[in-house]
């Protein structure tokens, strides 16, 4: 091993080790800048909860069956827990930019599904359309948007749901 | 001799950061310390920014706006260092990492620390993380929606996190709670870890030498200085965030995750984790047997409870009747079987009972000191030139029987802290010319204080000291690795050269069948 006596070319020599280890801090603490959408793109975020409609009816119980239940649990309505899944399609001027089919969470699958999907897109001016069956019981959508929307670049289109008012466009 | 790449690689760093920084200062050898440093940084310009700072969605930004522009002269630098000790953290934290790992300081008995150190490396990155999402501004909304995509994508929790970060959805009290995290849990935990860290570890030091210390603060402020940290513009949930000047040290796992998805980045980060949890099981390294105590040879001093590297002796109420108050016992769990705490032991005496087997209060069953006095002389006895060395070397440096021939001898120990000074007395009594200790590299000891200990014991610094009429001259300790077999040899030659001129002023022969070793002690 070198072993340096001169101190003024030790000092410099550490002056070195030490701009190095900047130099590595000030680049890599910044740079290379990171571009997470093109200049030109937008995107569109569908994000609501929502829980499907039960898989079966509920059934008045008679009263023979009531009788054969413990008195503290004689409700007249016997509903079942589980929950349809909820089937999701967007497009965007004619073409699919978001399919799912989700099922509800929980032991019972009872829960309400949460949807948080985000897609890029072209901004401009688009036809946009979603739509979603909560129900097994019956054939097809239920909830359906469809409209056109002019969106910035770099600009969030928020797509929300509550089953009172449907789709809404935020 | 073959050297792995890897450890070749770290062996030239280190001679290179040897050249400039010298071996007290070379800051391989400090890379933990360093890193406690820099924690110190972080915590102390932390509290200050602390101060200032408005811990609310719409208070945050403008209040680190304050601290970077309006206060740039104090808590702006303080911003800039607070990142920038960051960064350097990442930086010590990973050459740490390489080092043990090049230099095989994880597996065996060091198993612990590398396990328990993985977690301190994700637990800073996370801790960076939620540093970032506090200044509220566009990188923070990237990260924060990011972050929340990762833990959404885990089926452990109900709900979806990034829906909180929508216009109009986001709250003070999830933003107060990431604040808490960065302020109090995060820095909690940490310390934590950092103790169990270095748990199996005695006479710990989180200081680095304060040159070292000085230099990095001092090139921290300058980089401060020159480039101060600034913020981008503020978060606006409406918009996607688009160029960002990521900190790469921090957040690289994001823009991965947009290349990606956010299960294969767990994936990765998943398998990287397990990989390195496994490796020092890859193979399995079975350790030596652990130290022996002989309490009919121990009188309690505790001196080799004060050298064990590693916290594996302790002390306890005698127990064999014997008039002495204490007695030491190893955790053979913890022992890595350096040899220190043998020649810590006064009674690794050679003098004694030189005609019998040779006992002592703690000894090495690989290695047992008796063996090593008969290793000695005979090593002693096996030379016939003119200014004979016996080399006493360690399995982890340089290979001293590499050098082995008329005029040079090896014995390798486990460590060279193993050498009891008495033995050095011993060798020269037997009628060697010179000894030279051949550790590891000065102040980078694989069992930690070996070279240092010997240094300090030589130096009549610490007990069992060398005693006065060793003659100094002919004793040499020099550090050295795998890959410094020319320095070595060349520190060997000056140092024959001055043996042959003590020989001649001493009076003997500087023939070499007259300067014949005696066999007797």
């Amino acid at each position: 091993m070198l072993n340096l006596e001169n101190k003024l070319i030790r000092y410099a020599l550490q002056a070195i080790n030490y701009s190095v280890f900047m130099g590595m801090i000030w680049y890599l603490s910044t740079s290379p800048s990171y571009q997470q959408i093109a200049e030109d793109e937008a995107v569109i975020n569908i994000s609501f909860s929502h829980a499907g409609e039960t898989k079966e009816p509920c059934h008045r119980r008679t009263q023979a069956e009531l009788m054969k239940l413990p008195p503290n649990m004689r409700a007249p309505m016997d509903c079942s827990r589980e929950r349809s899944p909820i089937i999701i399609e967007a497009l965007l001027d004619g073409d699919l930019i978001y399919s799912q089919t989700l099922n509800a969470p929980g032991i019972y699958k009872d829960g309400s599904v949460d949807i948080y999907h985000s897609v890029k897109i072209p901004a401009g001016s688009h036809r946009f359309s979603i739509k979603m069956d909560d129900s097994v019981l019956k054939e097809g959508f239920d909830y359906k948007l469809d409209q056109n929307i002019e969106i910035n670049p770099a600009k969030i289109l928020l797509v929300d749901f509550n089953a009172g008012q449907g789709f809404f466009i935020k | 001799m073959l050297v792995n790449p890897i450890k070749r690689a770290y062996l030239a760093l280190e001679s290179w950061f040897n050249i400039s920084f010298g071996t007290e200062w070379n800051p391989l050898y400090h890379l933990g310390t360093l890193t406690f440093f820099f924690f110190w940084i972080i915590l102390v310009t932390g509290l200050y920014l602390f101060g200032f700072f408005h811990g609310s969605i719409d208070g945050a930004y403008d209040s680190v706006e304050y601290i970077t522009h309006e206060q740039w002269y104090l808590a702006g630098v303080m911003r800039s260092l607070h990142r920038y000790a960051s960064d350097a953290a990442i930086i010590t934290i990973l050459l740490h990492m390489f080092k043990e790992f090049a230099s095989g300081r994880y597996r065996g008995f060091r198993w612990f620390s590398w396990v328990s150190g993985l977690p301190i490396l994700w637990l800073v990155v996370t801790l960076g993380i939620t540093g970032y999402w506090l200044v509220w501004d566009e990188l923070a909304q990237y990260i924060a929606v990011g972050s929340a995509r990762l833990v959404d994508s885990l089926p452990i929790i109900s709900g979806s996190m990034a829906s909180n970060f929508q216009e109009g959805e986001m709250t003070d009290r999830f933003f107060i709670l990431i604040e808490f995290l960065h302020l109090l849990g995060q820095p909690l935990i940490l310390f934590f870890m950092l103790w169990l860290h270095v748990k199996r570890m005695s006479n710990v030091d989180i200081n680095p030498p304060r040159g070292l210390a000085m230099g990095c603060l001092m090139a921290l402020l300058v980089l401060s200085f020159v480039k101060p940290a600034v913020s981008h513009g503020p978060a606006d949930l409406t918009s996607m965030p688009t160029v960002l000047q990521l900190d790469w040290f921090y957040l690289n796992a994001y823009p991965l995750m947009d290349l990606w998805s956010e299960g294969k980045t767990w994936l990765l980060a998943t398998a990287i984790t397990i990989v390195l949890m496994l490796l020092p099981w890859a193979p399995p390294k079975k350790d030596g047997p652990a130290a022996v105590v002989d309490l009919a040879h121990c009188n309690g001093c505790e001196l080799c409870f004060d050298d064990c590297p590693f916290d594996a002796i302790t002390v306890q109420a005698r127990t064999d009747g014997a008039k002495f108050e204490r007695e030491v016992v190893v955790n053979p769990d913890l022992c890595a079987s350096c040899g220190i705490c043998m020649a810590s032991c006064p009674s690794s005496n050679p003098f004694r009972l030189a005609e019998e087997e040779l006992k002592t209060g703690i000894d090495m069953p690989a290695l047992p000191v008796d063996k090593l006095r008969t290793m000695t002389k005979e090593a002693v006895a096996a030379m016939t030139g003119p200014a004979n060395v016996l080399l006493v070397g360690c399995e982890h440096g340089f290979n001293v029987n590499r050098l082995d021939n008329n005029e040079t001898k090896g014995i390798k120990l486990m460590c060279s802290g193993m050498m009891p000074p008495t033995m050095v007395e011993y060798a020269l009594k037997q009628g060697v010319d010179g000894i030279m200790i051949v550790g590891c590299r000065h102040n980078d000891c694989f069992f930690r204080f070996g070279n240092l200990w010997v240094d300090k014991r030589f130096s009549g610094e610490r007990k069992p000291i060398l005693r006065k009429r060793a003659d100094r001259r002919r004793i040499r300790v020099f550090g050295g690795s795998e890959t410094d077999k020319k320095s070595i040899e060349n520190e060997l030659s000056v140092f024959r050269n001055e043996l042959l001129t003590l020989n001649s002023e001493a009076g003997d022969s500087s023939d070499g069948a007259e300067s014949g070793v005696s066999s007797d002690a």
